[in-house]
């Protein structure tokens, strides 16, 4: 296996050239092939990519879906966020245990099939959702996990199983984003005809924000990415959606690839970029085969290449990576050095990407959703653009509803639009509560339905999962908070630290176990995590907290406990684990 | 990074100084002799914001002093009641986070978390013990590893790559998981690491030191039981 090691490594390298950015697709490929990378692999790597072994290992142990110890020839990862569990994950988790014999985290000892959690893969439209190999499975129900076994067993090809496949659900294409006529090319005519200022004046004059839900304004962004100055210029279209409950990049990329692409194209013309990147996450893999064949298309149509249009000083490629299983590489500066190779930590800023990013170059990190409403700016004017949604937040945004809802999927709704008519449209009736932008987001109860999305009042990266009436609205929220202890990168102390310690305690609130003084140093610890972390993971860690409290601060008064102090940790047990270790009878009365 | 030589001036709770662009503002108070308290930054090696505790309120907006160049005209805050409890809190974490038992450590009065836990004013930690189970190497000859003390500054990556030239210390996993690397195989003893290095001297906790040292300098008697860590308070 060590030679099939080396041999494979070095045609890699070979076909990729042997730089240290490369890391990724070097790992990708071993763990594919042997299912994970082994340490003896890691030297090797290091040694033909001209990196040290120590930080090859730092990058391979970071990702969720590379591993270094054995997995089974088939990996079953099975999604248990939030709305997953609602739609009944434990149950098909159980069924899952039934039917290989092993717990989730283990292997079968056949190795044949190991058992894993994983975290949204933006399926919740569809939920419970898994991924098995690279194929995602949806709509699983505890019936289908006996055929499924059985398959994988049986070796048989993973998308002939009953629940294989996804299916796109676009509910309500709007003006902007899922415009069906927007013809191939039609911006980039548009643009052609003017000066690089003058597309980056049209995009200002747009008032367009950024997607991903801070709502930076994009027209300001390509300006400053445009007068920075460098070796060569960079846009990276952010595919990395990991927002619990957000699936609209997934479809968005299915439906209109190539206005996205448009969009790039666009940037890339006023900022100087001869390069573009997609950086796609590893759950949305089965997506790639579809976006090489739309960029060759592109290419095909001369509106993607050397001398886009015939236009000699313009050429302009984009290329994909793919991830590795990260909810904070979609911060776009993790998302920088993750494409660099290396562990997906945030960096410090200043500098921002748009003055140095990629390879230390001036970089444009926006969202799928921004680059789409970029090409419909062109190609239709600042003016009409503004015709839809707010004076501050104009054009079209792309809910992923999810949750207790009739219809789950994407919805293109203008900014401005009250909550109460989104819960109207995908048919929620007695929505007790309402999480938007999920886990980093806010949870509104029915006193905040009135209120309208929209970067003014209630900004979204587009994640709305619906709480129907008897659900336990606080366990969700401590399974967000575990979310972010599992996902921090761990750079800082405050994040690191910070969400394990806030995890525990959600533990104990849901348990009954919290007390008021509990609860209190816990929003004390949340204003220290907000203040000192070093990025947008830890500032919204707390976010599933406190806006619940917020707004419904009555779920906590009925979950605290009525005991003034509450020890942190179980007497009883301390001491009967204590007996029992040394051969003494049970003390009485504990 | 700008040039060097670009004199600015900026305030740090109301006092003036002046400093260089491209300076760090943990730089540009030392040179002013304003302390800003802080773990994982060391003079000599380039800083990385890992702990926190020199976060500042710069313009109204909080960032680590450590990592931020400063620019003509800022204002910042420093020494204030809310900054040092959130120092507090951010020291009181990192003693949760890992085993640090200061009356029985062979290291107490030689430890620069100890001694910034002294200075801020911290008694014991508020929040819950996490009790990590940590692992000790005693592999290699010279140099042994307690990790029972690490808090993740990453002194010795940053000093073994850049000043020894040896890469032996990384990170792996991630969250509250992230540990300290040693190569590929986690022991010391496989290393071409030296007791002279740069990255066993410069562990603020010494969970990385010297073997056959730890009481050559009686407990009483070290660097911060003689006097407190960092620029003395003014008067």
């Amino acid at each position: 296996m060590v030679q099939e090691q080396e041999a494979l490594i070095e045609r890699i390298v070979h076909d990729l050239g042997p730089d240290g950015t490369h890391v990724m697709d070097v790992a990708r490929a071993v763990s594919k092939r042997f299912g994970y990378i082994p340490n003896s692999a890691i030297p090797t790597i290091a040694r033909h990519l001209q990196l040290s072994p120590v930080e090859v290992r730092d990058m391979i142990t970071f990702y969720g879906h590379l591993s270094t110890d054995p997995l089974g020839t088939t990996v079953v990862r099975l999604c248990n966020a939030v709305v997953e569990n609602m739609m009944g994950a434990g149950e098909v988790a159980a069924a899952f245990e039934r039917e290989t014999g092993i717990r989730f985290g283990e292997t079968t000892s056949d190795g044949e099939i190991s058992l894993r959690y994983t975290a949204c893969m933006g399926l919740s439209d569809q939920a419970p959702s898994a991924l098995i190999n690279d194929v995602p499975f949806t709509g699983i129900h505890p019936e289908l996990v006996q055929e499924i076994v059985r398959g994988i067993r049986a070796g048989l090809n993973l998308t002939t199983l009953p629940g294989s496949g996804v299916r796109h659900n676009l509910k309500k294409p709007g003006e902007i984003i899922f415009r069906r006529s927007m013809e191939h090319g039609a911006a980039i005519d548009k643009l052609l005809g003017v000066s690089r200022e003058e597309a980056l004046e049209e995009i200002k004059r747009s008032g367009m924000r950024g997607a991903g839900g801070a709502g930076f304004p994009a027209g300001k962004k390509w300006e400053l990415c445009k007068n920075a100055s460098g070796d060569k210029h960079y846009v990276i279209c952010n595919a990395d959606e990991g927002e619990p409950g957000t699936f609209k990049d997934r479809v968005l990329l299915a439906y209109n690839a190539h206005q996205v692409f448009e969009g790039m194209t666009i940037a890339a013309y006023v900022v100087g970029a001869t390069e573009g990147i997609v950086y796609l996450r590893d759950e949305y893999d089965y997506l790639r085969g579809h976006l090489e064949r739309v960029l060759e298309e592109r290419r095909e149509k001369g509106v993607l290449g050397d001398t886009i249009r015939s236009y000699q000083k313009f050429s302009f490629d984009i290329r994909i990576e793919v991830g590795a299983g990260s909810y904070v590489v979609g911060e776009e500066s993790a998302l920088i050095e993750s494409l660099e190779g290396k562990r997906a930590a945030p960096r410090e800023r200043p500098p921002f990407p748009v003055q140095r990013g990629y390879l230390s170059q001036p970089t444009i990190v926006s969202n799928v959703e921004t680059f789409t409403s970029a090409a419909a700016v062109i190609e239709r004017g600042a003016e009409w653009f503004r015709s839809f949604g707010t004076d501050k937040s104009p054009g079209t945004k792309l809910l992923s509803v999810s949750g207790d809802v009739q219809q789950p999927g994407v919805y293109e709704i203008e900014y401005g639009t009250t909550i109460r008519t989104v819960l109207h449209l995908v048919g929620a009736r007695n929505a007790q509560a309402v999480q938007i932008g999920g886990a980093s987001g806010r949870c509104l109860s029915s006193g905040g339905f009135e209120r309208r999305i929209a970067f003014e009042d209630v900004p979204t990266g587009g994640s709305f999962i619906v709480f129907g009436p008897g659900r336990d609205v606080l366990e969700y929220m401590r399974q967000f908070i575990e979310f972010f202890a599992e996902e921090s990168c761990g750079w800082c102390t405050p994040c690191r630290v910070g969400t394990t310690l806030l995890s525990r305690f959600m533990d104990r609130l849901v348990a009954g176990e919290a007390t008021r003084g509990d609860l209190d140093r816990a929003i004390e610890m949340c204003d220290t995590i907000r203040n000192a972390s070093r990025c947008g993971l830890g500032i919204t860690a707390p976010n599933p907290l406190l806006t619940s409290l917020e707004s419904m601060p009555e779920l906590y008064e009925r979950r605290l406990s009525a005991e003034s102090y509450a020890p942190q940790f179980d007497l009883g047990a301390e001491l009967r684990a204590g007996a029992a270790a040394a051969n003494r009878p049970a003390p009485q009365g504990m | 990074m700008s040039d060097r030589n670009e004199r600015i001036t900026l305030t740090i709770d109301g006092v003036e100084i002046s400093g260089e662009s491209g300076m760090t503002l943990i730089e540009a108070a030392d040179a002013a002799g304003i302390y800003i308290p802080r773990l994982c930054h060391h003079p000599d090696l380039p800083p990385t914001g890992h702990c926190r505790v020199c976060t500042v309120t710069v313009n109204g907006g909080n960032g680590a002093a450590c990592t931020r160049p400063v620019a003509d005209g800022m204002v910042v805050e420093n020494d204030t009641e809310r900054l040092n409890t959130l120092r507090r809190n951010l020291i009181e974490m990192t003693f949760v986070e890992g085993n640090h038992y200061c009356p029985e450590c062979e290291v107490s009065g030689d430890c620069e978390l100890q001694a910034v836990a002294y200075r801020l004013g911290m008694t014991a930690p508020h929040y819950p013990a996490l009790n990590p189970e940590r692992e000790i190497d005693g592999s290699h000859p010279d140099v042994f590893i307690d990790r029972n003390r690490c808090i993740l500054c990453g002194r010795c990556v940053r000093a073994s790559a850049l000043i020894d030239g040896k890469s032996i210390f990384g990170y792996k996993y991630r969250g509250i998981h992230k540990a300290v690397a040693v190569v590929v195989t986690d022991r010391l003893g496989e290393t071409e690491i030296e007791a002279t290095d740069k990255a066993v001297s410069v562990c603020p906790t010494q969970c990385l030191r010297v073997k056959r040292r730890g009481f050559r300098t009686p407990l009483g008697s070290r660097r911060f039981d003689r006097e407190p860590i960092g620029i003395p308070e003014r008067e």
